[in-house]
């Protein structure tokens, strides 16, 4: 067995969007137990440098399937389109309607009364909105539809990076 | 039926005689060894029966060195000779510690690398060959407690630690003679004194005060295995800053000046430090200093206090965000670090997780109890044990690209060991290398963030602009050690760093200590290096041979099977010799042959895991 083939296989789950995360868990934390360094800490050198690389592929395998855009890149990757890069672009004007919004929410934050408060109503808002993405994803890879699939996973990719500004807004506020 | 096992007299009934491993928690103001016996874990008293060794340094003019209480007694009368809160200098550069404020009692010089070195009457002194200085005293605690040489030691460091720190505390160990099994974070430590005592499960925060660090850990403890969701703090905050908010306190009543010479600011720290003790227990102090009388009280300690705890607790809230958690997910809080003993420290965060903290383990044993424990597992002791550690990187490692900019490759919070690629290209025609510059940080900008290290890849073939194809590899091992390589994927040109932080020692550095220190060492550096080669080699025999009878057979063909029996009888031969070097290159040969098998044999077990797997599956639908 190859074990750079397939993260799915890895894991022995099936190849789709809709994973288990309990049972991801679960399997990462089982073989990590065999294949982790620190029980090759007593054995030869080389083994604990296979061991290292062993771990790490479990390791980017589980961080990449774990996060809901990274796995939709990834099963667009496993059908040979690179969803990673900022190519896609869209033209829905519902979206960039809402897009804006949201970005003029986010500049707003710091004027609010309550900025924690406004804060956390962009990140329901934005999480709402990620959510119902993440479902048409599933649909559209299910019926095979790669471009609607890839248009997804662009707006996708835009919500993910508003919930880091947003978490990154909070720590700063804190200061 | 059960035969009864027969041992003749002076024989062991056990085929794997135990190794003796230590935890050893290299800390600001006290460090402690702690080692498992009869499966129970302890720290370590010295002859006086004490366990805590004040970490100070005395360097006398006759070149006498003098480690704890000794070195502690004579801090006030000979200050710049008598070192302490070393850890706080460990891998910093000469910048740095201009940023730990204008407090320091003693004279700084720029080492070789750019590392500060402190003056003493005995020389130059580096805190990586100080903190050998402690890590020996405690070496040879554990070797006479344990009746022999040590296998090896877990030591710790706080989470925090940037890649600099932590190699500057791996350069101590291998100073001091110490075989490193693995650097590990305080906080997880911590969590691993607690969580096998209890048995638990569930989401575990890691609140640790020490003298010189904050850290704040949280982490998943799921069926033995410890994961660490993320991990933050303030490196340069600690117990030593409420002396010093408690010293300047004292000098405001007291009308002194700031103008106080070394042995005056001694004084009043260690004044400063006795009230804020003495509180925990009482509600008021009475403090004489310099002449003046004064009384401390609790609130007004508080008061003090209070804006130092409220940092903490940004850092809590940070990290929390980052684990995507808020504070009633926690299930268990951890205290940590001397510091936690005060009141304050304690109220406060049981008001911000809404439990009481836990404070069974004394808070300065609990890091090393819990090193001492993974140092057990990890030199084989507990084979079949089910406790796993799985950490993160605490800081963002990436590289300068154009414009001044650090481009990530990996993101903190991230478990290590972990492996990642970018590809970069070149950016005018007929580039022919290219530089690389390696960084750590959060920030945007390269002049915020901390330079790694530098290296170039040359010998690019020249191509138009953008043709080029350079793919930089970001290796990081399970101690949080960075390793980088680059390749320029058209021609197969290559480049490789071992990043050695500009403020920790270069390789020849380390070679010149050790060398020194060998001219006056008690052990025989040939000796020891032929027993540490001699133990590699029978290491390696052992397990060769009982993987070739267990799978020899099948994964091997008999051209295979039979090389590596030959390779095995060459390397028993060997192992008798005299020559350390001989031994080495034996092993390095037979690992070499065995390498394929071994990885023929981890790629059978995957298979029987995922074969597991469907089993489960099969359950599952039934």
């Amino acid at each position: 067995m190859d074990i750079t083939s397939n993260y799915f296989e890895i894991f022995g789950l099936p190849i789709g969007y809709e994973v288990d995360l309990d049972l991801l868990a679960e399997r990462y934390r089982g073989l990590q137990r065999q294949f982790h360094p620190d029980k090759y800490a007593d054995k030869p050198a080389r083994e604990q440098r296979l061991a290292e690389q062993y771990a790490s592929i479990l390791n980017q395998a589980y961080s990449e399937l774990k996060s809901p855009l990274q796995r939709a890149q990834y099963l667009l990757h496993l059908k040979g389109v690179d969803a990673a890069g900022d190519a896609t672009i869209t033209r829905d004007p519902s979206f960039l309607m809402e897009q804006m919004a949201l970005r003029e929410a986010l500049s707003e934050v710091r004027d609010a009364a309550d900025p924690f408060e406004a804060l956390a109503q962009i990140a329901d808002d934005a999480s709402g909105h990620y959510l119902g993405l993440q479902k048409r994803f599933t649909g559209y890879m299910k019926s095979d539809e790669i471009q609607d699939a890839l248009e997804t996973v662009a707006k996708m990719q835009f919500y993910s990076k508003l919930l880091k500004e947003v978490t990154a807004l909070e720590h700063e506020l804190d200061e | 039926m059960v035969l009864l096992q027969i041992s003749e007299p002076g024989q062991s009934p056990e085929p794997h005689q135990r190794r003796r491993a230590v935890g050893i928690d290299l800390g600001t103001t006290n460090s402690l060894v702690a080692t498992v016996r009869s499966g129970t874990p302890e720290t370590l008293p010295d002859d006086k029966d004490c366990h805590l060794l004040p970490s100070v340094v005395h360097y006398a003019a006759d070149g006498t060195v003098t480690v704890g209480h000794d070195a502690q007694s004579r801090a006030t009368e000979d200050t710049l000779n008598t070192l302490a809160s070393i850890k706080r200098f460990m891998g910093r550069g000469t910048a740095d510690v201009k940023m730990l404020g204008s407090q320091l009692p003693y004279e700084l010089v720029a080492g070789d690398s750019g590392m500060p070195n402190f003056r003493t009457v005995a020389g130059h002194v580096s805190p990586v060959a100080a903190s050998a200085e402690i890590l020996r005293v405690l070496a040879d605690r554990a070797e006479s407690a344990l009746d022999g040489p040590l296998d090896g030691a877990v030591i710790t460091v706080p989470a925090y630690f940037d890649e600099a720190q932590r190699q500057a505390t791996k350069d101590a160990a291998t100073l001091a003679g110490i075989k490193v099994l693995r650097l590990l974070n305080e906080p997880t430590a911590a969590a691993v004194a607690y969580g096998l005592d209890q048995g638990g499960e569930g989401i575990i925060a890691v609140y640790d005060l020490g003298g010189g660090t904050f850290d704040i850990s949280i982490l998943r403890l799921s069926h033995g295995v410890f994961e660490v969701l993320a991990t933050g703090g303030d490196s340069a905050l600690g117990g030593d800053d409420f002396d010093h908010a408690i010293a300047e306190w004292c000098c405001e009543q007291a009308g002194l000046g700031t103008n106080l010479d070394p042995g005056q600011q001694r004084q009043l720290m260690a004044v400063a430090r006795q009230a804020k003790e003495t509180l925990a227990d009482q509600v008021e102090i009475g403090i004489t200093v310099s002449g003046w009388q004064g009384r401390l009280d609790r609130e007004t300690l508080n008061r003090l206090a209070d804006p130092l705890i409220e940092k903490t607790l940004r850092a809590c809230r940070r990290t929390l965000r980052d684990a995507e958690l808020t504070p009633k997910d926690i299930s268990a809080v951890v205290m940590v670090g001397g510091s936690t003993r005060m009141l304050r420290v304690r109220e406060v965060v049981a008001e911000t997780f809404s439990r009481e903290p836990m404070v069974d383990i004394d808070p300065d044993c609990v890091v090393a109890i819990g090193a001492a424990i993974q140092a057990d597992v990890l030199v084989g002791n507990k084979p079949g044990d089910e406790m796993l550690l799985l950490d993160v990187i605490p800081l963002s490692l990436g590289l300068e690209t154009m414009g001044g900019l650090m481009e990530k490759i990996i993101h903190r919070n991230t478990t290590i060991p972990v492996a990642k690629a970018q590809d970069f290209t070149t950016y005018k025609d007929g580039q022919t290398a290219m530089a690389i510059h390696v960084l750590q940080g959060e920030r945007e900008l390269i002049s915020d963030c901390r330079s790694l290290a530098r290296f170039e890849l040359r010998g690019i073939p020249p191509m138009v602009a953008g043709a080029a194809k350079i793919r930089v590899k970001f290796q990081v091992d399970a101690d949080g050690l960075l390793n980088v390589s680059a390749k320029e994927l058209n021609s197969g040109v290559e480049a490789h760093i071992e990043v050695k932080p500009s403020y920790g020692l270069n390789d020849e550095e380390v070679t010149r200590m050790l060398r020194e220190s060998y001219t006056h060492a008690r052990d025989d550096m040939q000796l020891r290096a032929l027993r540490e080669q001699q133990v590699e080699a029978d290491r390696l025999y052992e397990d060769l041979s009982s993987a070739m009878s267990q799978d020899g057979r099948t994964l091997l063909n008999d051209k295979e099977y039979h090389c590596l029996e030959v390779a095995l009888a060459d390397l028993k031969q060997v192992r008798d010799s005299t020559s350390h070097r001989e031994i080495a290159r034996h092993i390095e040969m037979v690992s070499k042959t065995s390498e394929e098998f071994a990885a023929r044999r981890m790629n059978a077990s995957i298979k029987k895991a995922l074969a597991g797997h469907s089993l489960d599956e099969l359950d599952r639908d039934i």
